[in-house]
């Protein structure tokens, strides 16, 4: 097909392809399996935070009727982690816990209720150690090596200190007309898919395993198996079996993956462990806390002369994806204005509470809702309209930023004009009744990360496709669909370019053992990337079709197209069907398959640190929210949302606004009551009733805008959409907040308590605020210094420049 | 302590002998592998594992099969009449109601049971009588749409007499459904 050819799926809204299955209870998820002589897994938590291990005795659980094997950590020795900087988990803990749940024993028993029972008669004899539960404690000097946490890492408890420097910050601060500072805390929070973690193993008389796994990353699991169990990797097949939601909370290689693995292999039959919710949320890799400082200069417009940014991430027990994490609270606050010259500080702390890890958004939401609150300070300092002060700063398309990324279609003015026209914002910010405000922000994500997590040349996704002389055409990917819509996507792809429906196309996914290489469902990268792989698959076997029939029927194969299930000339409509087309190209042809591949274009700037970031095309939101704030309760309430998305191209309408929609609910649950609370360690509310969440009642009312950039990379110029639309929410409810009533809540959630502590202040005559008073001082280490890809560089540099390194 | 009981489910009959501790939800997805009927957190905080008992939304993890014997139960598999799916399952199909569809099979029969009551429901009725049922994926806004758009078209055609207004679950006959709705077997990574 050629660019000017029109569209005849891509761009209709339609049914997700497993609509009926799961509304009619058909879907099978990981729990759903059975499987014959299935044995139940369950695992033993620490009780304590942090202690070393002095023994283990299991011989009780051993001799409970109904108990088929117990393993414990020595099972299996060989760490893991998903990023290769930060392997430093075993499956269950040898002779070290480091938070309550951390899991060091698991049983296999004839049932669950044996199998609890048999973990309660595990006897484990703990030394406790001190314990270090938040960033400041984090911080701290460690009296002796052996009371850290880990031994790896920067210093004592600091698992990753950052520091990187972009042109002349304090010069252009010195420069500038105005320079203002900040000081945000964002609580860390829980993914809360629906469906609990779920894994079942069985390990055949063959030799051979295979895991179905509530998995984002079957891929990942795929490696770390083979490690950890120290199987040949072609011995075991991983499965994702559709995910009851993600989010972020199912990218990691999980405890009970591994021990349902060794248990069937200690046993000869299938095991099944399924978490509990309460498990849950202390397996958790959710949002880190982020505690964040940052200064801006302007010059008299009030435009970004620099920025300095320092953030402090509370990363929990394990390295998880915190490198990254760490990365990306410092990357992108870039990609969004012009920001000549740069500074990013970033320091990741280990204590003894669960992992943090990815949460939709994965680091940058934190720094959006920092600076975008910061900058609508400044802009009523300035007496600046928060909107017009925006718009005059925005980056430009195809475009590079200070820190190396390469900015390529952005429609975050056409988002803003959008947004500021339908909310009506420049008549209500400032001149609603007291109680009611306005607020706007804007956010920026990635459409998969430009590099992959560990180190290769090799492509991020691959789509199979197999023609079956019924016209049938099945696409294999590796790709998993935790209710995104990615099969659906991979459907329809495939159907645009064959000219078929995408009900003609049959889907085989998620399977390590049959479909080839998707990295996975995270960084929003299976539209962008398995859209470009699908896309040329189709295009290979479109070409053979067309030259099939163009030879049969003696015409110019340019001119043919396919479309309306048929090969035809693209004027004359002359031509045959589909099927009729597969029959002539398979004889001339052989067996009809073919492969497409996408690996992302070089995107690392020079210096270490620079493989987070970079993404092939990034996605730009814009969020309005009217809010009421009841100043004798505290509460706040959205009451309606005006979201404005650049998702390059929507492949599916109806799943767009399905995204942008879950992504304002998840960042209203955060920004108004959802928080992973601790004490000692414990976590004070692992439920579903304590740790709150919105309802149906809570829900407002979304006026959605999707705005088509049409990147030139992204297939049919499509770009993401499953996280950017949370990115500006924070910062929008916290400015409409400050609008409604007058007072900064610089702290998430922004809960009735807080609220009211602001007022009260208020009423006292000081500053209306609520948040952190400031953020401690440490050593930084010396700084990398990189030369900065000025914004307006022409393209033909900053290719040249994206190409020097490939790496750090 | 094993106990034998008789359960009406989906308007069949079962005999089955369980410990008399498991939960009606266990009951279902194990003993008659029902597993259409989810959890989520199996303390009564979801709403994931709704069933209906006697035509009432209940929590089926909160609920010992034994106490209720003799009620008859309907789950996510009985709302559909042979193949042809309740007109709510239809919608949540055309709308994108479930995203990653955990929580739908809940989300629908608590849906159901409001369209018994209420035929054309509001806004503010559907929100406040599903208020019980969490999604994480969807932020509700689909959802609501399509108990909407499914009550009207049931009601509509009740209106025109085109179905017994006594009909306890409504359904769409299976012709009516275009193909792109059509469950297709085997689409999936095998499991």
């Amino acid at each position: 097909m050629s660019a000017d050819d029109p569209l005849y799926v891509i761009g209709t809204p339609a049914a997700k392809d497993d609509g009926l299955t799961k509304s009619t209870g058909q879907e099978i998820y990981a729990d759903d399996i059975d499987l014959p002589k299935m044995l139940y897994g369950k695992m033993l938590g620490a009780t304590v935070p942090h202690a070393r291990i002095i023994s283990i005795d299991t011989s009780r659980a051993e001799a409970l009727p109904g108990v088929k094997a117990v393993v414990i950590g020595s099972d299996m020795p060989r760490k893991y982690g998903i990023l290769p900087v930060s392997e430093d988990e075993y499956p269950l803990e040898i002779d070290r816990v480091r938070f309550v749940g951390d899991p060091v024993a698991a049983v296999a028993a004839i049932d669950e209720a044996t199998a609890e029972a048999a973990v309660r008669l595990i006897d484990v004899e703990y030394e406790e150690l001190p314990g270090t539960f938040d960033i400041d404690e984090g911080l701290r000097p460690v009296d002796e090596e052996e009371n850290r946490i880990h031994d790896y890492g920067a210093r004592d408890n600091v698992h990753k200190l950052v520091n990187l420097h972009f042109g002349d910050v304090d010069t252009a601060f010195a420069d500038s007309d105005s320079v203002h500072e900040g000081v945000y805390f964002y609580s860390g929070n829980n993914h809360l898919a629906m469906e609990e973690h779920a894994a079942v193993a069985q390990y055949a008389a063959s030799g051979r395993l295979t895991l179905w796994s509530s998995t984002q990353t079957p891929h990942y699991v795929h490696k770390a198996m083979s490690k950890v169990l120290d199987l040949p990797a072609s011995r075991i097949r991983v499965v994702a079996t559709p995910n009851g939601g993600g989010f972020g909370g199912k990218s990691d290689p999980f405890p009970h993956e591994f021990c349902a693995a060794k248990l069937s292999m200690n046993t000869g039959r299938p095991v099944k462990i399924t978490l509990t919710r309460e498990e849950v949320f202390y397996m958790h890799r959710g949002r880190h806390p982020v505690l964040m400082w940052l200064r801006t200069g302007h010059d008299a417009a009030g435009a970004i002369t620099a920025l300095d940014f320092k953030s402090y991430v509370d990363g929990g027990a394990y390295g998880s994806y915190g490198v990254a994490s760490t990365y990306y609270t410092g990357a992108l606050q870039t990609v969004t204005y012009k920001i000549p010259h740069y500074r990013f500080r970033g320091v990741r702390v280990f204590t003894n509470k669960p992992a943090c890890g990815p949460k939709r958004g994965h680091g940058t939401p934190q720094a959006r809702y920092a600076l975008e609150v910061h900058l609508d300070k400044v802009a009523e300092k300035l007496d600046l309209n928060p909107v017009t002060m925006r718009r005059s700063m925005l980056v430009d398309e195809y475009t590079m930023t200070a820190n190396h990324m390469r900015i390529t279609s952005c429609g975050l003015d056409s988002c803003l004009e959008k947004i500021a026209t339908a909310s009506d914002f420049a008549n209500l910010r400032g001149q609603l009744p007291y109680g009611k405000g306005i607020g706007v922000a804007v956010g920026s994500y990635l459409s998969g990360s430009g590099l992959p997590i560990y180190w290769n040349k090799m492509p991020h996704t691959s789509v199979d496709l197999k023609v079956d002389r019924g016209g049938g055409v099945c696409a294999k990917c590796m790709e998993i669909d935790i209710g995104q819509g990615s099969n659906s996507v991979l459907a329809m792809t495939v159907a645009e370019v064959l000219g078929l429906t995408p009900e003609d196309v049959q889907l085989v996914v998620a399977d390590t053992d049959t479909t080839p290489i998707d990295l996975g469902s995270y960084s929003s990268r299976v539209t962008f990337m398995m859209g470009n792989a699908a896309k040329e698959a189709g295009e290979k076997i479109s070409a053979m079709l067309v030259a099939a029939v163009a030879a049969k029927l003696d015409l110019d194969a340019a001119s043919r197209v396919l479309r309306h299930r048929r090969v035809e000339g693209r004027t004359s409509g002359e031509g045959m069907s589909f099927a009729d087309a597969v029959l002539l190209a398979e004889a001339m042809f052989g067996q009809l398959t073919a492969t497409g591949s996408y690996t992302p274009p070089r995107l690392a700037g020079p210096y270490k640190g620079s493989g987070v970031g970079p993404s092939p095309a990034y996605s730009y939101s814009v969020a309005a929210v009217l809010v009421d704030v009841d100043h004798e309760t505290g509460i706040v309430t959205p009451e309606r949302v005006w979201m404005a998305h650049d998702v390059g191209r929507a492949v599916n309408p109806m799943l767009v606004e399905g995204q942008v929609e879950g992504g304002i609910y998840m960042a209203l649950g955060e920004i108004l009551m959802e928080e992973q609370v601790f004490r000692k360690g414990m976590h004070k509310i692992p439920s579903m009733l304590e740790y709150k969440s919105p309802t149906f009642l809570e829900m407002p009312p979304v006026e959605t805008f999707i705005v088509e950039s049409i990147d030139g990379e992204g297939p049919f110029g499509a770009k993401e959409v499953g996280q950017g639309p949370l990115l500006p929410m924070p910062p929008a409810v916290a400015n409409a907040v400050y609008d409604a009533v007058g007072v900064r809540i610089d702290e998430l959630p922004i809960t009735p308590e807080k609220v009211m502590a602001a007022l009260a202040e208020l009423a006292k005559g000081r500053p209306g605020r609520y948040g952190p008073a400031g953020v401690p001082d440490i050593d930084w280490g010396e700084p990398i210094d990189v030369d900065p890809v000025w914004y307006d560089q022409p393209p033909e540099q900053w290719v040249a420049t994206t190409r020097r390194a490939e790496t750090d | 302590m094993k106990e034998r009981l008789q359960l009406s489910v989906n308007d069949e009959d079962y005999d089955v002998v369980v410990d008399g501790s498991k939960t009606l939800l266990e009951v279902l997805r194990e003993d008659l592998r029902l597993t259409g009927t989810k959890h989520g957190c199996e303390l009564g905080e979801c709403g994931t594992c709704t069933v209906l008992v006697d035509g009432e939304p209940v929590l089926s993890c909160l609920l010992l099969a034994l106490d209720i014997a003799d009620a008859s139960i309907r789950t996510i598999e009985g709302l559909a009449a042979g193949s042809a799916p309740h007109e709510l399952q239809i919608t949540f199909g055309e709308l994108g109601a479930s995203q990653c569809g955990y929580c739908s099979p809940g989300m629908l029969v608590s849906a159901a049971a409001l369209l018994e009551r209420s035929p054309r429901p509001e806004g503010q009725e559907i929100r406040e009588f599903l208020s019980g049922n969490l999604c994480r994926c969807t932020g509700y806004l689909k959802i609501l749409e399509a108990i909407e758009l499914a009550a009207n078209r049931v009601a509509d055609r009740r209106e025109a007499g085109e179905l017994d207004p006594e009909h306890r679950m409504p359904q769409r006959p299976a012709a009516e459904h275009g193909p792109d709705l059509v469950p297709v077997e085997g689409k999936r990574g095998s499991a």
